[in-house]
């Protein structure tokens, strides 16, 4: 008997499929049927929401201050997205084209960083970015080294390096923001991209290079439509989580660049508007549905191309 | 939602939502964390209370008590399990909102329960609390008249007053030019720019600029609405931050030098550093108050009864103060302080302040979606 042809064997077919299938059930389907129905509803009391099939609360999304902070969303997440695949395409390749002995060292290199909690990793970078911050007291001490060392030139007057340091503003700025997101999102970019390297067939590199193509040539013109679609796979994969960060901005942006999430956090809770925070989540679920299906759209062209 | 402070290593960005529950749990709004056991006791040190109930008093069974974090007495409970024989699950949340959501579908099994007074008219409003039986509470005689009649619950039918205090702003003493004792430096003045900590809460920063122009904190007019929302949208760019309630730790850390903040926070900054102080402005500022009350649906309702009139009691309301460092409303307690916490204006703010001052009031909910609304204007912006 094999498992491969479900068709015959329905009963072990099913056997194996129902727990996922009741999982999903109970804790996807449920729960998310239970949002839609809110996101077309109505607050009757502080505790009770009526479904009244009101289009309210998507209108309300259409509101200049609510695109205002998507586009918000959708361009530090864009900007973190393409940052993310710059930094990862070149450690991928490394580490595709390392030692066997050494791969599983660089990978775990990647991995790292999740053992410990995300929140703890945000701390740490609160306590690196801020005012008095790592990066700023270090700035501060070459400042005062290279001012202490002016002076005894004999330059004092010229205060050429100003008259005191000026911390960096890191926190409360968007390139903060997107420095937070970048650093999390970082090895989902590589990933994705280094096993589309790893299972690359290296003999058209070589072709190419024999063929007379230049460095530079082989890795535009082969290497890289050769590995577009890790390429894509990691766009994707950092841009949604991306788009939907609610703890970067919240403990980097310090309230003052706030993401969609921030908005949604914000009405179930403070707002005590589930509706409305049902249908905005809902929108951005439409949102990812809508870049999923692009990359199907693209997946398919490829395998008719080919 | 505190059921989820599940050790979870982050897995996926996504994942972060589970955890920002877990970290609001831990780090925000109004963090109860008594600093060290301070000895405010009057006298001797404070050591373990011996409390006698009478025998007749003493039941069997158990309590579900939902509170703050660290937010009662080191040996509370256990000297009221000695006392009373009333097995107490201890259960603790972060802030209002978790209380109310939690509450909000049905009560999970909790008998005692801690919310704000705006908590507790919007509790009332939709029917979620029990009425208090007085006559099984004695000790109510101790509780300072004052509190005894609040317009969020005329008579205290269905809440006591636990602990009390205010919002104002802590600063840096070195950094700042005297006492910045009006909200115009935080709201209006470039003076301090870049170096400014509102809190996140759009109700509480409306509520203070709102004070800041000389107008009631309940007044929520459309056009007082509008006019706080432009003057925050024009400080806007002075501020450092809208801190989820860690405002103290930015003061601390020297990223602002003043700081929208409970005052119990400030105190908690204030014995770490010196050089910090706190005040409430001249405009007046927010008075809140912590309350008991037994939730719909309690179980334990007779022990509960006799575990609030065990944390009104004189010697076990000096206890808890001296560990949470927050104003008591117990006024048999108090007698048993030192001066070093009732002459300490951080705590007991002066009779002008209180005068200034203001209790919140819930506004309703189609004010409270304006205010959210005109929050979210003030987070594009």
């Amino acid at each position: 008997m094999s498992l491969e042809d479900y068709k015959q064997q329905p009963k072990v077919f099913a056997a194996f499929a129902l727990p996922t299938l009741i999982w999903l059930l109970l804790f996807f389907v449920a729960p998310l049927g239970i949002i839609w129905l809110y996101s077309f509803g109505e607050n009757v009391s502080l505790v009770d929401i009526e479904t009244t099939w009101t289009f309210d609360n998507y209108a309300r999304i259409f509101q200049p201050e609510i695109l205002e902070l998507l586009w918000r969303s959708v361009w530090i997440a864009g900007i973190a997205t393409v940052i993310c695949l710059i930094i990862a395409y070149p450690v991928a390749l490394l580490i595709a084209t390392a030692s066997p002995n050494a791969k599983p060292w660089l990978l775990l290199l990647i991995m790292l960083p999740f053992w410990t909690n995300l929140l703890i990793r945000t701390y740490a970078l609160l306590n690196i970015l801020g005012t008095r911050g790592r990066i700023n007291e270090t700035l501060r001490w070459l400042w005062e080294s290279a001012n202490a060392l002016l002076n005894r030139m004999g330059l004092e007057h010229l205060a050429l390096l100003g008259d005191s340091f000026t911390p960096l503003k890191m926190l409360g700025t968007p390139s903060g923001v997107i420095f937070g997101i970048v650093y999390v999102s970082l090895p989902f970019a590589i990933l994705p991209i280094y096993s589309s390297l790893e299972r690359l067939d290296r003999s058209y590199l070589e072709a190419s290079l024999d063929l007379g193509a230049g460095q530079w040539k082989t890795f535009w013109n082969v290497l890289l439509p050769l590995s577009a679609a890790g390429v894509v796979t990691a766009a994707i994969i950092t841009f949604i989580p991306a788009l939907g960060q609610f703890l970067t901005p919240d403990l980097l942006g310090r309230g003052q660049v706030d993401m969609i999430a921030n908005v949604i956090e914000r009405q179930f809770k403070r707002a005590n508007d589930w509706p409305f925070g049902s249908a905005l989540s809902l929108f951005l679920l439409y949102i990812t549905f809508v870049l999923l299906a692009v990359r199907s759209f693209y997946d398919a062209r490829r395998g008719s191309r080919s | 939602m505190r059921d989820v402070i599940c050790p979870v290593t982050a897995v996926d960005p996504a994942g972060s939502q589970l955890l920002t529950i877990w970290e609001k749990s831990i780090m925000n709004r109004r963090p109860r964390t008594p600093i060290t056991r301070r000895g405010f006791l009057a006298g001797s040190a404070a050591v373990g209370i011996s409390i006698t109930l009478p025998k007749a008093f003493a039941a069997d069974g158990k309590v579900n008590f939902y509170n703050w974090d660290t937010y009662i007495g080191e040996t509370t409970i256990t000297d009221f399990e000695k006392a009373s024989g009333i097995k107490v699950q201890y259960d603790l949340f972060a802030d209002n909102d978790e209380l109310f959501a939690k509450l909000k579908g049905g009560n999970p099994g909790y008998d005692l329960i801690v919310p704000t007074n705006d908590f507790v008219e919007r509790m009332l409003d939709a029917d979620m609390l029990l009425p208090l039986d007085h006559s099984k509470i004695p000790n109510i005689a101790n509780i300072d008249p004052l509190f005894m009649d609040r317009n969020f619950d005329p008579g205290r039918a269905y809440s006591l007053p636990y602990m009390w205090g205010t919002i104002g702003i802590g600063y840096r003493k070195s950094a700042v030019d005297g006492v910045p004792d009006s909200w115009s430096h935080l709201y209006t003045s470039d003076q301090y720019a870049g170096k400014i900590a509102l809190m996140s809460d759009a109700t509480t920063v409306m509520q203070m600029a709102l004070k800041s122009m000389g107008k009631s904190l309940n007044d929520w007019s459309d056009e007082n609405i509008a006019a706080a929302e432009a003057m925050i949208l024009a400080q806007k760019p002075n501020v450092a931050a809208f801190a989820g309630d860690n405002g103290q730790d930015l003061l601390l850390a020297g990223e602002v030098d003043l700081a929208m903040e409970w005052n119990g926070d400030i105190l908690q900054a204030m014995d770490e550093d010196d050089d910090i102080g706190y005040v409430v402005p001249k405009e007046g500022g927010l008075l809140w108050e912590d309350t008991l009350c037994i939730p719909k649906g309690a179980e334990n309702i007779e022990n509960a009864h006799t575990l609030i009139n065990f944390l009104l009691d004189a010697e076990v309301g000096a206890g808890i103060a001296d560990y949470v460092y927050y104003a008591t409303p117990n006024t048999a307690a108090k007698a048993l302080m030192s001066d070093d916490y009732l002459e300490n204006p951080a705590i007991f703010p002066s009779a002008e302040t209180t005068e200034s001052s203001e209790i919140s009031v819930f506004p309703g909910a189609e004010t409270v979606r304006k205010i959210e609304d005109a929050w979210t204007r003030i987070k594009a912006g």
